[in-house]
């Protein structure tokens, strides 16, 4: 079958099986491997990409569906050669360890603050909650996207927590 | 070495950009031209003879290359194991299964999809026979589940025994004496410590791709131990070590499930190796699920004896550990580490018998803590049990107990000393740091208004940093992998032509943030600014040794040994530079990209001068070789035994039995740090995976053997919002085991966590007259709990 859609920014078509899954779509076929698949299932969220600004997961929904849509992933996040606000979150707040939910993580991340730029901690954790890290504990996760909500607002992050006293 | 900012300093991570903006590489990102997929078909049966097993179907759908069966591979033996004391697993069925999950084909095709269909096509008839699952069931023999064992008691470790060497004692009769005084305490509990699945969020995926030309292989596989699997393939295939080059490429968590080497990657190799053509497998959830390694999974008995006043006069455990089907790497000496624990961190006379029993589920073997957050949960909880029935508040009781610090390093029972320590140090500290009579304040306000608040406490030392060469002598070395026997750490520091530097380390993070480390080691031995450096990792052609990431032992064993390389470099080059600078070698010092003269900042030559001068023999001195670089192996004399002591607040809902965590404080003690920040997102990590096995996670089959959580909707993970955030500092009693006086950090959350939590939980509970609730606390159990407190 024949899709259309435009993949951060750019018109894309190709013939794909009527079956194959979105994010087999966009990893396999586009080449853009930084969405990635963790369960298949629709339960961790590694494959989160944003359609027509949402934020879903791209294993629960076949790549014909996506006709005409306007799709974002992680490696269309930056703009101008500029972290996103998000992104540099994770990066001074240690806001990852393996990086594998990362993508997933921030996409999700991204799309929240899009709603609301300044979340308190329960709906920070609420927002981000269809995304499994195994890593982090979430709390640098937390950390990262406060400082990230920050920055959007024009405000000066609050200072990492690691930095101690004593 | 010279003090910097950078050594101790929260350096952002080198690793972050590429992972952030979705460009770093992991296993299944790759598909060179050519790439063939695999689908394994798997037992759905646990226990069975197989009748007949007819692949014609699979092997005439269209796009399918090969289907292979057990007859294809027998040649190659079964799986290879460290410690081989069970069955070791068949690379494929052998005529029958042993769990759900077992590989019984394997298919090749063009793709995934079509790989996944034509395993569904492949015909299979089982002569099915009783499923062992119940570990007191399987103890007693009644079923033997491989005809060729004994038993299905693989093996029994007891506190004693193993060490005689060292002239010990067995304290089983000091304890069992303690029992029979008068004025004893005896408190006994029999508690489950649940399987577990590790779930790293990158499911396993291994690439081969056999040039036949020159007879060798280059895998890919998402591994914590590269040079393991490089020696696993070479010695299965008859090859050389250099003919078979493996590299991790970025590892999406590991935890212990990526160490073992495993069946599905000896099988890619096979497969590209028949059919000249990369060949790639990547895990379902499912797989992932079932057929990659298990952790825990221990049912025993726990019991303290003390006094009245709080002196333990020993402690006894029996348990039996579930193996599971097949022995693969570690499998049955993983609870030895729990055993050089049992006494965690009191001055007590111990009794410990662990039985390691083989039933018909997936293997066991290392998932994060690995044998110590069964042994700790076991004594941390009977101590809580036991403070509870002398009505003494637990941190005093353990106070009263612990090792003092005047008395280390501390002989323990089973032979190993606790290298350095100062428990009710780092008691008070938490102590403080949770205001904790407040909290009791807050506690006991909370119950007068008839809420079920609980302040649960904990303790742990862990043995961690694993390279003491004794080890090798127990089975902990890839020796039957061909590789040397010991656990030594690796590290190669080389300065380049152009004043940057290369380091290569034998180990290889899976998130660590190592590359972040290493360069701050480095850097801050030789004044080069962290930018300069690269850190190479998890590629067996960068270095013939590597052990690999687990135990916790990378900074503590091949940082190590990445510092004495770094010492070694130094070294030639204030050679170099006295010669560039018509000075003395010692008055050289290395600072800010460059050396000087002690006293004399303008007396100066830059790295860039030394690595020149390095490099082209005429200008260095004669009794200088050149090149500049070092290798240097470190073999430790011991473990080391970082510790540290929690806190958690619960508060439980009486009519749902849901438990919140509404606090989680915690003082660690890992020695000295390099880099606090990983090391709290090190702790972070480890008390969520803790906390998840408190509260939700636990690997359930039946009593048939199917696996009922084979997906994340059934083995469930916490979440953002099952976690608070955590509330974390140290105390630093540096070790020394290493030059570096660090201990490792990477297990210590998980192994402080999950007994700090029942704990409140209970302590919630207590004055209903609750005395202990399996976990994991989902509500249904702890509202049965309360329903039958009530009665």
């Amino acid at each position: 079958m024949q899709v259309s859609m435009t993949v951060n920014g750019k018109s894309v078509s190709a013939d794909v099986e009527p079956r194959t899954l979105l994010v087999h779509f966009i990893r396999e076929q586009l080449r853009l491997t930084g969405t990635h698949v963790g369960c298949e299932t629709g339960y961790c969220g590694a494959c989160t990409i944003h359609l027509d600004g949402d934020a879903i997961k791209s294993c629960t929904i076949f790549a014909v569906q996506a006709e005409g849509a306007e799709i974002k992933t992680i490696e269309g996040l930056a703009e101008n050669g500029q972290l996103h606000p998000v992104q540099e979150g994770f990066w001074e707040r240690h806001g990852l360890q393996c990086g594998f939910c990362t993508p997933g993580m921030i996409m999700s991340a991204s799309a929240l603050l899009a709603d609301n730029d300044n979340p308190t901690e329960d709906e920070i954790r609420h927002g981000i909650e269809g995304n499994l890290c195994r890593c982090t504990g979430y709390h640098n996760i937390v950390r990262a996207v406060e400082y990230a909500g920050a920055k959007m607002r024009g405000e000066e992050p609050a200072p990492p927590d690691w930095e101690r006293s004593d | 070495m010279a003090t910097t900012s950078v050594m101790g300093g929260s350096v952002r991570r080198r690793e972050d950009p590429a992972l952030i903006q979705g460009t770093g590489i992991y296993v299944d990102d790759l598909s060179p031209v050519g790439l063939l997929h695999v689908a394994f078909l798997r037992s759905p049966v646990a226990r069975a003879k197989i009748t007949r097993l007819d692949t014609s179907r699979a092997e005439a759908t269209e796009g399918v290359v090969a289907v292979y069966t057990h007859d294809d591979v027998a040649a190659l033996g079964p799986l290879l194991a460290q410690v081989p004391i069970g069955k070791l697993r068949p690379l494929l069925a052998a005529g029958e299964v042993n769990h759900v999950g077992e590989a019984i084909a394997m298919v090749v095709a063009e793709n995934r999809y079509v790989a996944a269909d034509a395993a569904e096509a492949i015909e299979v008839d089982f002569d099915e026979l009783p499923a062992v699952i119940d570990l007191k069931q399987a103890a007693s023999d009644e079923i033997k589940i491989h005809d060729e064992l004994d038993s299905n008691i693989l093996h029994t470790w007891t506190y004693h025994g193993y060490w005689d060497a060292l002239g010990l004692e067995d304290q089983s009769p000091e304890v069992e004496a303690a029992m029979e005084r008068e004025d004893a305490v005896v408190v006994s509990m029999e508690m489950i410590n649940q399987r577990l699945i590790p779930v790293a969020i990158e499911p396993r995926s291994v690439m081969a791709d056999y040039q036949s030309g020159y007879d060798r292989f280059t895998v890919h596989s998402s591994t914590q131990v590269p040079h393991a699997l490089g020696g696993a393939i070479s010695k299965t295939f008859g090859m050389i070590a250099s003919d078979v080059r493996v590299i991790a490429p970025e590892v999406g968590g590991g935890f212990g499930s990526k160490l073992n080497v495993y069946n599905d990657e000896i099988l890619v190799a096979f497969a590209s190796k028949q059919l000249g053509r990369p060949v790639k497998w990547t895990e379902t959830r499912r797989e992932a699920s079932g057929s990659t390694i298990h952790g825990r999974g221990w049912l025993g008995t726990a019991t303290m004896v003390g006094t009245k006043d709080g002196q333990f006069l020993g402690y006894k455990l029996h348990a039996l550990a579930d193996m599971g089907a097949y022995t693969q790497n570690f499998t049955v000496a993983i609870p030895l580490l729990g055993l050089w624990i049992a006494s965690g961190q009191y001055k007590m006379p111990v009794s410990w018998t662990v039985d390691c029993v083989t039933t018909n589920t997936m293997t066991t073997d290392a998932y994060r803590g690995a044998g110590r957050p069964e042994a700790i949960y076991y004594l941390e909880r009977i101590i809580d049990a036991f403070a509870r029935e002398i009505g003494m508040d637990p941190f005093d009781v353990r106070k009263k107990n612990f090792w003092q610090p005047e008395e280390f390093p501390a002989l323990m029972g089973c032979g190993f000393s606790l290298d350095t320590g100062d428990y009710a140090a780092n008691v008070d500290k938490l102590m403080e740091k949770a205001d904790y009579p407040a909290l009791m304040e807050m506690r006991d306000q909370a119950r007068k208004e008839g809420r079920l608040v609980g302040i649960g406490v904990g303790s742990y030392v862990e043995v961690c940093g694993f390279g003491p060469a004794v080890l090798a002598e127990i089975g902990f070395s890839w020796t039957n992998y061909g590789l040397p026997a010991s656990f030594n750490g690796s590290g190669l520091v080389r300065v380049n032509p152009d004043a940057t530097v290369t380091v290569v380390i034998g180990t290889g993070p899976t998130g660590q943030g190592h590359e972040t480390t290493w360069a701050q080691i480095v850097g801050d031995g030789l004044g080069i600014s962290v930018d300069r450096i690269r850190v190479l990792h998890g590629d067996t052609r960068e270095h013939p040794m590597g052990i690999g990431t687990f135990g916790s032992r990378s900074v503590a064993v091949d940082g190590a040994a990445t510092y004495e390389a770094t010492l070694k470099v130094r070294e030639k080059a204030a050679k170099l530079a006295a010669h560039l600078l018509e000075a003395a070698e010692d008055d050289i010092v290395f600072a800010d990209g460059g050396a000087h003269v002690a006293g004399s900042p303008d007396q100066r030559v830059e790295w860039a001068a030394i690595a020149k001068a390095a490099y082209q023999a005429h200008t260095s001195p004669d009794d200088v070789d050149s090149g500049l670089e070092a290798h240097t192996a470190f073999s430790p004399g011991n473990a080391t035994w970082p510790f540290g002591s929690h806190i958690a607040v619960v508060e439980v809902d009486p009519d749902t039995g849901n438990v919140e965590l509404l606090r989680y404080i915690g003082v660690d003690d890992c020695g000295n740090e390099i880099n606090p920040m990983i090391v709290n997102g090190q702790i972070h990590g480890g008390i969520a995976q803790g906390a998840g096995q408190a509260l939700l996670e636990d690997a359930i089959y039946d009593s048939a053997g199917n696996m009922l959580t084979g997906s994340l909707l059934d083995y469930t993970i916490p979440t953002a919002t099952d976690l608070p955030s955590f509330e974390l500092d140290r105390t630093v009693t540096p070790t020394d085991v290493n030059p570096m006086g660090v201990k490792g950090v990477g297990e210590a959350g998980t192994i402080g966590t999950a007994h700090t939590i029942v704990n409140a939980v209970v302590d919630a509970l207590a004055p209903l007259g609750v005395k202990h609730v399996d976990m994991p606390l989902r509500p249904r159990r702890v509202w049965a709990a309360i329903q039958e407190a009530r009665g």
